[in-house]
């Protein structure tokens, strides 16, 4: 019993030093994103003395954030829109379909979950550049479907094999064709997937750095990442505003997160658990 | 009913697979990205195997994978085991720790360089101030790839314990409770019950580690461009660095080669792990 006291203590200090230590360097950013550099320096730990909320307007209007955040949005809408409108078809045959072409198609999506960016984004950006897709945002959203859509087929594979067959069978005793069925039988039962494929390309979408650092060049057509990574290289000194900035990118997601957490968890671990 | 698979299969192709495939031709070439291609047989392959910077970059990816198939994992297998004990604070604390990996790459890396690296804004400094004398480990050539390492396992470890403890809850609870009667402690609950419980998953994320370690580039290339001194040069730094500030798309896309080579050996197993019993990463 003491022992099971004991163990049960050194758990919650654990788990108290773990939460401390993942809050640490966000509290800081919050925090200093409310300071004058000189108060920073004096002391990155102290709370602010005096809320200036200055920083929030100057990094707005100094950077430009408001016309790059909306870049953001553009991208990541597209890159939703554009993933589940492939995916969710493709998930369907997948699921639905047996046979030697099918199973080396489900091979071929499963490997390129797993292939790195560097393998394709060399050529790939020679390529767009010949065609004039550098600094298109479009384009960048295009190549995110392709990221982002192998993994979103094997999530919504899932959710079309949980869906008893019998229903479709009563659709096509009804004599729907193969499109009928998957509009009005599958698409219907596969809503929650498709919000959960949402969420989690809109995330990868919005943070995305190596594509849209390398695509998008113009300041004027850049994501809210790009943008604050440039503009920390220049101004690095600067802390407060670029606190500020940092925070402004992150609330959405943040506030997402906040609504959806259940979704947000169980979709970006599933898979890596079977039940 | 191929239709269906068309549109994903067509956009997957034109961006992933034919450039995939132009990536291995232009291996073989000397070419700047902009004018024609000229045969170069193996010249890439032996510019980069006499290139030191690429032999510790390499060795770098090497540490890379073998910290973080050792430190996060650990954390993350004993922090999903002190959740099994605390059923209260459960729900609150997995946000908390998920939270890191929701931010971005871009806004982590410059915050840890200006709230905890900085010697005049960050952590360092203050403990410097208060008696310590720890210099910039980002400024050190030594040390600034494992200063890297500690800002991707911030924002990593906290989703691999949430992955952990979900898959720790499949584990049935009489088990557990059978253990504890036992008079099983927290590491002898954590080494005899609940690790074996969760065996599938723990290979599954041990073999996307290495596949990840290999393609390791936004931390380092946010926070340290590879440097100082090439101190912390992965192969994909590497690779980026000669394609779009030296020109030398040829080299670096033969560092992406070996790259995914070794990436290659990884994903066959997880292939034949995930053709067995068919599930996904996020």
């Amino acid at each position: 019993m003491i022992e099971s006291r004991l163990n049960r203590t050194l758990c919650l200090i654990l788990i108290g030093v773990a939460s401390f230590s993942s809050l640490l360097p966000i509290m800081l950013a919050v925090m200093n994103a409310l300071k004058t550099t000189v108060e920073i320096s004096t002391n990155p730990l102290a709370l602010p003395s005096q809320l200036h909320w200055e920083n929030f307007t100057s990094a707005w209007k100094n950077a430009a954030l408001g016309t790059s955040l909306l870049h953001s949005a553009e991208v990541t809408g597209l890159a939703i829109i554009l993933v589940c409108v492939t995916a969710a078809p493709c998930a369907y045959v997948l699921a639905r379909q047996q046979g030697r072409g099918w199973r080396f198609l489900t091979f071929y999506f499963m490997a390129s979950i797993t292939v790195p960016v560097q393998l394709y984004l060399y050529p790939l950006y020679f390529i767009f550049a010949k065609l004039g897709l550098v600094n298109s945002i479009p384009a960048v959203a295009l190549v995110y479907t392709a990221m982002f859509s192998p993994f979103s087929i094997f999530l919504l594979r899932t959710y079309v094999l949980s869906i008893p067959y019998a229903l479709e069978e009563a659709a096509q005793v009804d004599g729907a064709t193969a499109w009928q069925k998957f509009f009005y039988v599958i698409l219907p039962m596969m809503r929650p997937g498709l919000l959960t494929v949402a969420i989690i390309v809109g995330l990868n979408a919005w943070n995305e750095f190596v594509i849209a650092v390398t695509f998008l060049q113009n300041d004027g057509n850049v994501t809210a990442i790009v943008k604050f990574y440039n503009l920390t290289g220049q101004y690095s000194t600067d802390w407060g505003a670029m606190l500020a900035a940092a925070v402004t990118i992150v609330l959405p997601v943040v506030l997402v997160f906040v609504l959806l957490q259940r979704r947000f968890i169980d979709g970006m671990t599933a898979g890596a658990v079977k039940s | 009913m191929w239709l269906f698979a068309l549109p994903a299969l067509l956009i997957n192709v034109c961006i992933i697979l034919i450039p995939a495939l132009l990536t291995l031709m232009a291996a073989f070439f000397f070419w700047d990205g902009v004018g024609t291609p000229v045969w170069a047989g193996l010249a890439n392959f032996q510019s980069l195997s006499d290139d030191p910077v690429f032999w510790s970059a390499l060795t770098n990816n090497f540490i890379w994978t073998a910290i973080f198939l050792i430190i996060p994992m650990c954390l993350a297998l004993v922090m999903a085991a002190a959740l099994m004990m605390a059923p209260h604070s459960r729900i609150v604390v997995q946000s908390i720790i998920f939270l890191p990996r929701i931010l971005a790459a871009a806004i982590t890396g410059r915050i840890f360089q200006g709230m905890i690296f900085s010697p005049v804004t960050g952590l360092l400094g203050w403990l410097n101030a208060h008696g310590f004398s720890i210099s910039d480990p980002l400024a050190d050539p030594d040390r600034s790839l494992y200063a890297v390492a500690a800002v991707d396992i911030w924002h990593w470890w906290g989703f691999l314990a949430v992955v952990f403890f979900a898959a720790m809850r499949q584990i049935s609870v009489d088990q557990i409770e059978a253990a504890r009667l036992d008079g099983a402690g927290f590491f002898a609950l954590l080494r005899y019950v609940l690790l074996p419980g969760i065996r599938p998953t723990l290979a599954l994320m041990m073999i996307l580690t290495v596949i990840w370690s290999f393609q390791v580039f936004e931390f380092i290339y946010i926070v340290t461009q590879g440097g100082p001194a090439y101190g912390s040069e992965v192969l994909a730094t590497l690779a980026y660095r000669h394609a779009f500030f030296e020109s030398d798309v040829g080299k670096a896309t033969a560092a992406a080669c070996v790259m995914s080579l070794f990436g290659l050996c990884a994903t066959s197993v997880y292939l034949w792990l995930q053709s067995r019993d068919g599930s996904h990463p996020a």
